[in-house]
């Protein structure tokens, strides 16, 4: 047996302070401290640092990143392994989390594909990180500095100050510690002997040109597909580096916090055996498709299952990954559901994904991001709004003389998670 | 504030005339409600009311189709009707039927807001849940109490004008228009109940049906390219530089057109991708990367080629709706041909 346990430490603010600590729910940040930590990388001429809470009149993009602050307490590794920590295999001991937290990363646009964080309003409704108080890093580059090395210097800045902030909480007591064990083949067949065998396959974004996704530091576009335990992404095993369209992309919170994850773990040993992760890629070579998708359905194979969930990661030529996935899955007799989004044009009417299979006949979608949604003047705005016509999701002209705002949801970060990250779905 | 006055349409059967043996009585207007209408009445509330019923025979209305119509569309104008109500039609089919065409046709003449309800595997619902609002019902009259709860309030939104929200929510028919709502449980947990749902051999609802695809065989090789006159088409977004036609970086509305005649070469300086999809840096340093216009300058020089089409045709690809995609190249296509351009390179990236 393999157990991990999470202590999660509730956050309900964020203040500055000349001092960095956690005390009573409160994450005092040393304003200072942070910056030093930002600029550490000689590619980031100047950062800002600003605290947006759920509620307020406040708008944070053009958004890269969204990052929950964690630490190792016990256990071998530690977080964000490969990239910020050595790359020992994590997944056991315990670990603290900053809950209700996050640090999000903005400054100077990256490529088209950032997002709009809303903390209240319309906007708010679809991002689930107006739910958490977030430490707004606001950086900007060095002149002339290629995008796909600013992509680096924003993403390693934000993992850097996640897990500075994350071991504040290393020596508090949490408010709730969530304890996610998992068995070996034979020993979770012996365990639940009569329960069917489920499977998570997770398709990492790995499109290229900074539609990358990293497992232990390694960039996905060279992985085959291959096993991991499912308690590995709590400890930031796996790490978002992409600019995909920001509804759908899954920021570094969203794979810390893997809803499938959860909510397998939640029935396993009860409807189900969580047997594990199977994680994939996405890359834009045929042959590549062709290797993954045969892979993920022979590990699907080997490991026994009964059923497994498949996940998507952006839109158009991942849907053919997903389709191929599912139908290679599906023809070897396991029983499959996807999750994925849709891409239907702004009335609905259009055609929502770029490839169909008749196996694929268990779906859960996350919405629509095209559909339009109107965003209200918010007085505060963090990062830069000058790019809001450019972002995926924005067009010409659509900032009103009223200051609101038209988007496509594809504008707005987590909208609609192909991990299921949020209640919004389509019909 | 005067109550939305509403005409209910239903057959000879509800309207306690008789059965099969009466099914060929012609239109007929009567004031106020008959049968089911008084179910409504009572849920429309304050709100609304039914002012007319108008009865007719299942099977004079299919077999007199052109006249049924034309009389009955008459009798619902005549009332001043804000709102047409037909059926539900449960499981019978040609009532179904007449339903969904006599709301299709008010809806279309009189520009009223319809509605109509009855069981999906009626054959009327597949014919018109795409053109008019459905309420899936019960397949049976025992399911009436069901019908009106979903319909009552339907009715009074779509007579009101307000925002229909998704199927789910409403309870109509899928119409093929994807419509957002938020669900009471999140995605991953929907997931995991569909997929116990079918480990356990149990019926279950996808969310999104897999569509009929559109798969598009190429045409035949071009025999005699050394003659051939090519055209460069992308969906990479490939511009001249500074966007002048501002295509979107994704989900693009527009197409651009743009003249190459005595371009050699895309240099950094000239043009650019509009496309957000992916790393524009190679894209920006030389644009020939994603539309080739150099290679096939020099094969026209070496007569590889007859010779390059003057202009090209540029989109986003990136999260662009398939139907406006289809749009541009039905407008473009036709220009092409027009133009007696032999053969397109589409490059796409």
């Amino acid at each position: 047996m393999r157990k991990l346990e999470v202590g999660y430490i509730d956050i309900h603010d964020i203040q500055f302070s000349n001092e960095s600590k956690v005390e009573n729910g409160v994450l005092f940040v040393d304003k200072e401290a942070i910056k030093k930590i930002v600029l550490e990388d000689e590619n980031i001429k100047s950062c800002e640092v600003e605290i947006a809470r759920p509620g307020e009149s406040v708008r944070i993009t053009p958004v890269k990143d969204v990052i929950e602050p964690r630490c190792k307490v016990e256990g071998q590794g530690g977080i964000f392994p490969g990239v910020i920590s050595k790359v020992t295999t994590v997944g056991t001991g315990r670990t603290h989390a900053l809950r209700g937290s996050a640090v999000v990363t903005t400054g100077k646009i990256v490529g088209f594909q950032e997002g709009i964080i809303d903390m209240t309003g319309e906007g708010a409704k679809y991002t689930p990180f107006s739910k958490t108080v977030n430490l707004v890093l606001v950086m900007n580059p060095i002149d002339g500095l290629k995008q796909h090395e600013h992509e680096y210097a924003n993403r390693m800045a934000g993992l850097r100050v996640a897990a500075y902030l994350g071991e504040l909480g290393k020596s508090v007591e949490p408010n709730e510690v969530v304890s996610y064990e998992t068995y070996g083949v034979k020993e979770g067949m012996e365990k639940y002997p009569n329960l069917p065998r489920v499977g998570y396959v997770q398709m990492l974004q790995s499109q290229g040109l900074m539609h990358d996704t990293y497992v232990y530091g390694v960039d996905a576009k060279k992985i085959v597909p291959t096993i991991i335990n499912p308690t590995e992404v709590m400890d930031g095993a796996i790490l978002s580096g992409n600019c995909v369209s920001s509804c759908d992309k899954n920021p570094t919170y969203i794979h810390m916090n893997n809803p499938v994850v959860h909510d397998l773990f939640a029935q396993h040993g009860k409807t189900i055996n969580f047997v594990g992760m199977i994680i994939t890629n996405e890359n834009v070579y045929l042959a590549d498709k062709e290797r993954s998708s045969n892979w993920t359905a022979e590990l699907c194979e080997y490991l026994d299952l009964d059923g497994a969930i498949v996940s998507q990661e952006g839109f158009g030529n991942p849907d053919t990954d997903l389709i191929m996935n599912c139908k290679k899955i599906s023809a070897k007799g396991i029983k499959t559901v996807i999750i994925t989004d849709e891409y239907a044009g702004r009335d609905g009417t259009s055609q929502s994904l770029a490839d169909a299979d008749p196996s694929a006949d268990a779906v859960v979608t996350g919405g629509n991001a095209n559909e339009l949604i109107t965003l209200p003047k918010l007085d505060k705005v963090i990062g830069d709004l000058s790019p809001i016509d450019k972002i995926a999701g924005g067009f010409e002209n659509n900032v009103l003389e009223d200051g609101t705002i038209l988007v496509e949801l594809q504008a707005i970060t987590g909208a609609t998670s192909e991990v299921g990250f949020n209640c919004l779905s389509a019909r | 504030m005067a109550k939305i006055r509403v005409v209910h349409y239903i057959n000879q059967f509800f309207a306690n005339i008789g059965g099969e043996e009466k099914a060929d009585i012609k239109p007929e207007l009567r004031e106020g409600v008959v049968g089911p209408g008084a179910a409504f009445n009572q849920a429309f509330g304050d709100e609304a009311e039914i002012v007319a019923t108008v009865i007719c025979g299942d099977s004079y209305f299919n077999e007199n189709l052109e006249e049924a119509k034309k009389t009955v569309i008459d009798m619902v104008k005549s009332q001043n009707a804000d709102m047409f109500l037909a059926g539900p039609a449960f499981n019978a089919g040609r009532y179904g039927v007449a339903c969904g065409t006599i709301a299709d046709a008010v809806k279309k003449e009189l520009g009223i807001p319809v509605l109509t309800g009855m069981y999906v595997e009626n054959p009327g619902a597949d014919m018109f849940k795409n053109s008019v609002y459905i309420v899936a019902t019960k397949n049976s009259a025992a399911g009436m109490r069901d019908a009106v709860k979903k319909m009552a309030p339907l009715a009074l939104k779509l007579a009101k004008g307000e925002k229909i929200g998704a199927s789910a929510e409403e309870g109509y028919m899928p119409n093929g228009v994807r419509k957002n709502f938020f669900d009471t449980k999140r995605g991953s947990a929907r997931a995991i109940d569909m997929l116990l749902k079918k480990l356990a051999g149990k019926e279950f609802v996808t969310e999104f049906p897999m569509p009929d695809f559109d798969r598009v065989a190429p045409n035949p090789a071009v025999k005699d390219i050394a003659h051939a006159t090519i055209a460069l088409v992308t969906s990479g977004g490939i511009v001249p530089k500074g966007n002048p036609d501002h295509i979107e970086s994704s989900s693009a509305s527009k197409y651009g057109k743009y003249d190459i005649e005595g371009v050699m070469d895309l240099t950094a300086d000239t043009y650019e991708t509009a496309h957000g999809g992916y790393d524009p840096v190679y894209a920006n340093e030389d644009a020939d990367r994603v539309l080739p216009v150099d290679i096939l300058r020099e094969y026209e020089k070496e007569g590889k080629i007859g010779k390059l089409h003057r202009y090209f045709y540029t989109t986003v690809g990136n999260g662009t709706a398939v139907k406006s995609a289809k749009g541009f190249a039905d407008e473009f296509s036709k220009e092409l041909k027009d133009a007696n351009v032999d053969a397109v390179i589409l490059t796409s990236t």
